[in-house]
């Protein structure tokens, strides 16, 4: 029954966002955020929705894959477009109730807000969706890299990281059979409480986590076997290349955050 | 042949839970591994086989004595890297020893961190992938791998750093025969066909029976030492250690009591079956 659970959500393929750089895709993330939040009328919008419109399409993520991401954002979306829709003021007014009343400027402010939101959050799932765990913890480890200089532990978090991903699978299967082990011996996890459930955890956790240490002990030993010795000196088999999709995506980076701010200069 | 690993007047001791000194584990052990030899350890335990393998890379300090390793004192510590390199270690438990979540990226591990270059890296990785009869799943997640495979890809992971050595640590006790036997093979064409030294820690007999050298430990002291046959022969001796000879020996060792006269140095099926043949023909 755990074994169900999918991490990182990655959809192996080959399109041309799957083939772009992990460091490419992370930075155009980032951008893509920028122009969001500089974005503030319909029209830079609209270029900022074409964009991503388009990210998807080439990336052939099924639709579906990326509605089903949202749907734990729902309450949230609610939430921020009934607040703006009420509080904000404005001149147009449309009608009033309970004395709050719904302007034209808020009904355009909430609507604002969610769709940013959602295109915000949809930007980031087409990465996690589009670049393996550790295809995108390299990535970070080589655009951290400069932080390095300010002894931040960049390769150690990246290290971490990848050791997580390893032993999420392991510790999962552990835990099935840590459950099966405790029915057996008549353990009941379903009825009761929620107190009684809870208590109902304790001999499932303190197994996992003597072996979880007793792993990371054994783990510990035979990195050291095979010579590690941390991020100093260290070289990769896989080296990161930028190609012409990365310059290309770049460029259509660099053209979305331009358009967008002349967008918002001329104040359309 | 020239020594791989020495362990001179060997002495250890865990430290205690107080500070204190705690379990002796040895006190004067005597060891020398031939380069190119194929040595299992055998014994019972507690005998202190993990903790004698764990001395022949520098996981462990002598208290007294020596452990050289081709010539480098263990107790050197600027040449821990060096040694490590020469002699790799295989543990018990796969699942414990693999680092990566993709099998290339787990055997290029140990080449990364001795900051070897990419290409050259590559070419070690495809190479021992190989060898051990892993190349076809290089791009596979070790969590859907079986027991056997895992183990010959941790195996893969040691040799990518072109060891002259290897010390394997009860490398079948979590395996099912199929996969004990994948393992075994993988070791054995490594030791004859690379001339990888190779010290092989077991409480199998039949997996001991293939080595060209028996080392028996009993209390941190050596209790025999030599060619399987001759070792195994000794029926008796090993049950007072608490181990038992390979079943065909034991077998032959039973019908002696009851007045037969056979070799107790028939290791192989078919031997014991040629000497019970002759015996009652």
């Amino acid at each position: 029954m755990l074994k169900d659970i999918t991490l990182g959500q990655f959809f192996p393929g080959n399109s041309f966002v799957h083939r772009l750089d992990p460091r490419t895709k992370l930075v155009m993330v980032v951008a893509y955020i920028v122009a969001l939040f500089m974005a503030g009328n319909w029209l830079s919008y609209l270029v900022a929705f074409g964009f991503l419109a388009y990210s998807i399409i080439i990336s052939r993520i099924p639709l579906k894959a990326i509605t089903r991401g949202l749907r734990p954002l729902m309450i949230i979306m609610i939430f921020t477009g009934v607040l703006n829709i009420f509080f904000t003021d404005g001149t147009h007014v449309i009608f009033s109730v309970f004395g709050l009343t719904v302007t034209l400027e808020g009904l355009e402010r909430a609507f604002f807000m969610v769709t940013r939101i959602m295109m915000l959050v949809t930007a980031t799932f087409l990465m996690t969706y589009t670049t393996s765990p550790i295809a995108l913890t390299d990535g970070l480890e080589a655009l951290l890299g400069p932080l390095k200089k300010l002894h931040m532990p960049v390769h150690e978090l990246s290290m971490m990281m990848c050791i997580a991903l390893r032993f999420i699978p392991t510790l999962i299967e552990e835990t099935d059979k840590i459950i099966s082990a405790q029915k057996a011996r008549g353990a009941d996890f379903e009825t009761g409480n929620l107190m009684n459930r809870v208590k109902a955890m304790v001999p499932i956790l303190v197994p996992l986590f003597i072996s979880a240490f007793r792993r990371a002990d054994e783990l510990a030993v035979a990195m050291e076997c095979r010579c590690y010795q941390g991020g100093e000196g260290r070289t990769k088999m896989k080296l990161l290349r930028y190609h012409r999709g990365d310059f290309l995506a770049f460029s259509a980076g660099a053209l979305l955050i331009a358009a967008v701010a002349i967008l918002r200069s001329f104040g359309l | 042949m020239s020594e791989a690993i020495q362990a001179r007047q060997l002495s250890f001791a865990y430290p205690g839970l107080d500070g204190g000194v705690g379990q002796t584990v040895f006190s004067d052990l005597n060891l020398t591994v031939e380069e190119g030899s194929f040595v299992a350890v055998l014994g019972s335990n507690g005998c202190g086989k993990s903790t004698l393998a764990k001395h022949f890379n520098a996981i462990l300090l002598p208290c007294g004595g020596s452990v050289s390793v081709w010539g480098m004192d263990t107790q050197q510590e600027d040449r821990l890297i060096p040694i490590r390199r020469t002699v790799g270690m295989v543990f018990q438990n796969p699942d414990n020893q693999i680092v990566a979540n993709v099998v290339e990226e787990d055997v290029a591990f140990a080449p990364e961190n001795l900051g070897v270059s990419s290409p050259e890296i590559r070419r070690r990785v495809d190479n021992a992938l190989k060898q051990v009869g892993m190349y076809e799943y290089r791009e596979h997640a070790p969590h859907l791998l079986s027991g056997g495979q895992k183990q010959r890809v941790a195996i893969a992971g040691v040799i990518a750093m072109e060891p002259r050595c290897i010390v394997l640590d009860e490398p079948t006790a979590m395996l099912d025969p199929k996969g004990r036997r994948e393992v075994l093979d993988t070791v054995l064409r490594l030791n004859r066909e690379k001339r990888i030294t190779v010290v092989l820690i077991t409480h199998h007999m039949d997996e001991a029976a293939k080595a060209q050298r028996v080392v028996v430990l009993h209390q941190g002291k050596i209790a025999a030492d030599g060619p399987p046959k001759q070792v195994f022969s000794q029926v008796e001796l090993l049950h007072s250690l608490g181990l038992a000879a390979p079943e065909t020996v034991e077998l032959c060792w039973r019908l002696n009591q009851q007045g037969f006269s056979l070799p107790l140095d028939c290791l192989g099926v078919e031997e014991c079956a040629q000497a019970l043949y002759q015996a009652l023909s």
